[in-house]
């Protein structure tokens, strides 16, 4: 995110007059790298789905199941962050608010999905929520695994450090005398998290909520075990495009990653936008 | 609000921050916890507040016990050394929250709220500013927007923790002469913690010195200043020199010799004065000492005198002297306290 709204330069200037040398390495090293390793791909994908033209790509586009599995992976995506911004923000505040033995194990635990590989992740998630499994077992006859629910669950687990990890930092640095004083004003402790410690959260819980958001969509490896794959129902769209690469048609895959790519892309610029608009109404915290 | 604490003890982790501490704050007084830091002075704000609770001992408001009502009620208006604002609101919002989160059947309506923000906006010279953020606002113009908060709910009693501790020198001066306008208009209740003498001495009406975790001395400024009741507050307040001494047979002795004052009561103590206090004299019967030192103070001069300590380190003691005295570095001086305090061992 970049953010310059102090000044406003009338004109844009390549290089600006600073006491910090190497702007010019460093610009041309980042440019270098952000292409080789994201805009020549992604160029590539459009390359190969423009390959289709208009009316192929609105084939693909309008077919039922990649519909299907486009509102999946969106849809399960959304729910799963919904859950961890709320899920992730208690986790962070236990953490930075209580003292108590195994935090430390917790504050490490939190990492887990970061590392774990996910097939781990899905195969482990799986077998404990099927019909059969431990967990699953206690909700018959309502089916978590196999279902859309399963995949949301996959990616609650997948996404959950995200949300800790972007609140976490803004929540230790929170003033405990901003809600003393809230206290000392007449204000119940309800009130104070509603309207003094929430509110100057909301950036890194947005910024949580987008990063949870785009790994969930993006997730395979947990989703593919858990979710039951029964195309319409709980078909997630990574996996479609595997499908449609196995079937050797390519054009089909690239053009169902260019409509996620779209969609993502629009999603997570009108959460930037809105984190924008939160700092200039704020007055640039 | 009268406040009365009675007998408070405040311990953290089994270290006592207050230790049997007592104190009567009248209604309509302008109070001041002085001390250095560690003296326990916010530690006492705080428990008046009710944002920490006494380990033993009372707190009453007016003659109701308040040792065991929250915070909230309390009802106190409490400044914080940073401000503490809430800085995704703005101005108005800041001032009206305390009116906005009270429960319905007591809060006013919003064009009331409204109203008192710009009341209080006024009364605080900031007028035309509600729909600013913390962020946009100078130092001097945060402190007086968070005292502005404080004073929406009508405190029973305004405290102020190191109210101008953040501020520059000059803006603190101004915001000081202020608030004691501004609590000559509104009569509130009023205790600030301070660790600046001058504050403590220019604004209020009592001051209450501390140190570790215990009330020295309460008094006005006169009081603290010209009557010191203990070493500690003579030498806190104020400039002061101190020498061992010994008294015997009315005689003042220093390092066994006579130093020419009269003192009652026999046996050790030690002698405080202050530099303006002392005549330079020209009598074998004195303090002496070699200058090592002169500074220019406004409309007099501080000399700083060496008196030897056979075998330590010299005993170091400041003397305020005429613009005019002949007094040259390195020479020897005599003088004599015209004012001082012994302190018995």
């Amino acid at each position: 995110m970049i953010h310059n709204a102090t000044a406003s330069p009338a004109k844009w200037r390549l290089k600006q007059p600073s006491i910090i040398p190497g702007f010019g390495l460093t610009l041309g090293f980042s440019l270098a790298y952000l292409s080789l390793i994201i805009l020549i791909p992604v160029a590539g994908l459009l390359w190969r789905t423009a390959g289709l033209g208009w009316s192929g790509f609105f084939a693909v586009l309008t077919d039922r199941r990649t519909l299907d599995a486009l509102y999946i992976s969106f849809g399960t995506a959304f729910l799963a962050a919904l859950v961890n911004v709320v899920f992730g923000t208690v986790v962070a505040w236990v953490l930075t608010r209580y003292n108590f033995p195994g935090r430390r194990l917790i504050d490490a635990i939190v990492d887990l999905p970061f590392a774990l590989p996910t097939a781990v992740a899905g195969i482990a998630l799986a077998a404990l929520y099927a019909p059969n499994g431990w967990v699953g077992s206690l909700f018959m006859p309502f089916r978590i695994a196999f279902t859309p629910l399963g995949i949301v669950v996959a990616l609650v687990f997948i996404g959950l450090p995200f949300v800790v990890r972007t609140v976490q930092p803004v929540m230790e640095e929170l003033d405990r005398e901003v809600e003393e004083a809230a206290a000392t004003l007449g204000a119940n402790r309800f009130q104070t998290i509603s309207q003094v410690i929430l509110p100057g959260l909301t950036p890194a819980i947005l910024t949580g909520f987008a990063l949870a958001f785009a790994r969930g969509v993006g997730e395979y490896g947990s989703v593919i075990f858990i979710a039951g794959n029964i195309p319409y129902v709980s078909e997630i769209a990574p996996l479609l495009i595997v499908i449609r690469l196995e079937e050797f048609n390519y054009a089909g895959a690239t053009a169902i990653a260019t409509i996620m790519l779209i969609i993502s892309f629009v999603m997570l610029f009108i959460i930037n936008l809105i984190q924008a608009w939160n700092r200039r109404r704020y007055g640039n915290v | 609000m009268e406040v009365t604490i009675n007998n408070i003890r405040k311990e953290f982790d089994r270290f006592p921050a207050l230790n049997d501490v007592s104190l009567n704050i009248a209604s309509g007084e302008l109070i001041a916890l002085l001390g250095p830091s560690g003296s326990g002075k916010t530690t006492l704000l705080r428990l008046i507040a009710g944002l920490d609770f006494p380990t033993s001992g009372k707190i009453f408001f007016g003659d109701q016990d308040a040792s065991h009502h929250s915070v909230q009620e309390r009802n106190v208006g409490f400044v914080f050394q940073h401000y503490a604002l809430f800085r995704h609101m703005t101005v108005a919002e800041n001032i009206g929250f305390g009116l906005k989160v009270r429960p319905a059947a007591s809060r006013p309506p919003k064009t009331e709220i409204r109203r008192r923000v710009s009341e209080l906006l006024d009364m605080v010279q900031l007028g035309g500013l509600e729909k600013r953020y913390p962020n946009q606002l100078s130092g001097g113009q945060r402190q007086r927007v968070a005292l502005a908060r404080a004073m929406a709910i009508e405190p029973r009693i305004l405290l102020l923790d190191e109210p101008f501790g953040a501020l520059d020198a000059k803006v603190r001066k101004e915001l000081r002469r202020w608030l004691r306008e501004f609590h000559d208009r509104t009569g509130h209740t009023t205790v600030f913690v301070t660790h600046d003498q001058e504050e403590a001495l220019e604004l209020a009406d009592r001051v209450v010195v501390m140190s570790q975790g215990k009330i020295e001395q309460v008094g006005s400024a006169d009081d603290v200043y010209d009557r010191p009741g203990s070493p500690f507050v003579f030498s806190f307040i104020g400039e002061s020199s101190q020498l061992p001494v010994e008294v015997r047979e009315g005689t003042m002795l220093f390092q066994g010799q006579p130093i020419g004052i009269a003192e009652a009561g026999d046996g050790a103590g030690e002698l405080f004065f202050r530099p303006e206090d002392v005549a330079l004299v020209d009598a074998p019967d004195a303090l002496f000492g070699k200058v090592t030192a002169c500074r220019r103070l406004a409309g007099t001069r501080i000399a700083e005198i060496d008196i030897a300590n056979e075998g330590h380190a010299p005993y170091h003691v400041e003397v305020e002297v005429p613009l005019h005295a002949p007094i040259e570095l390195g020479s020897e001086t005599r003088f004599r306290p015209t004012r001082w305090k012994v302190f018995r061992k």
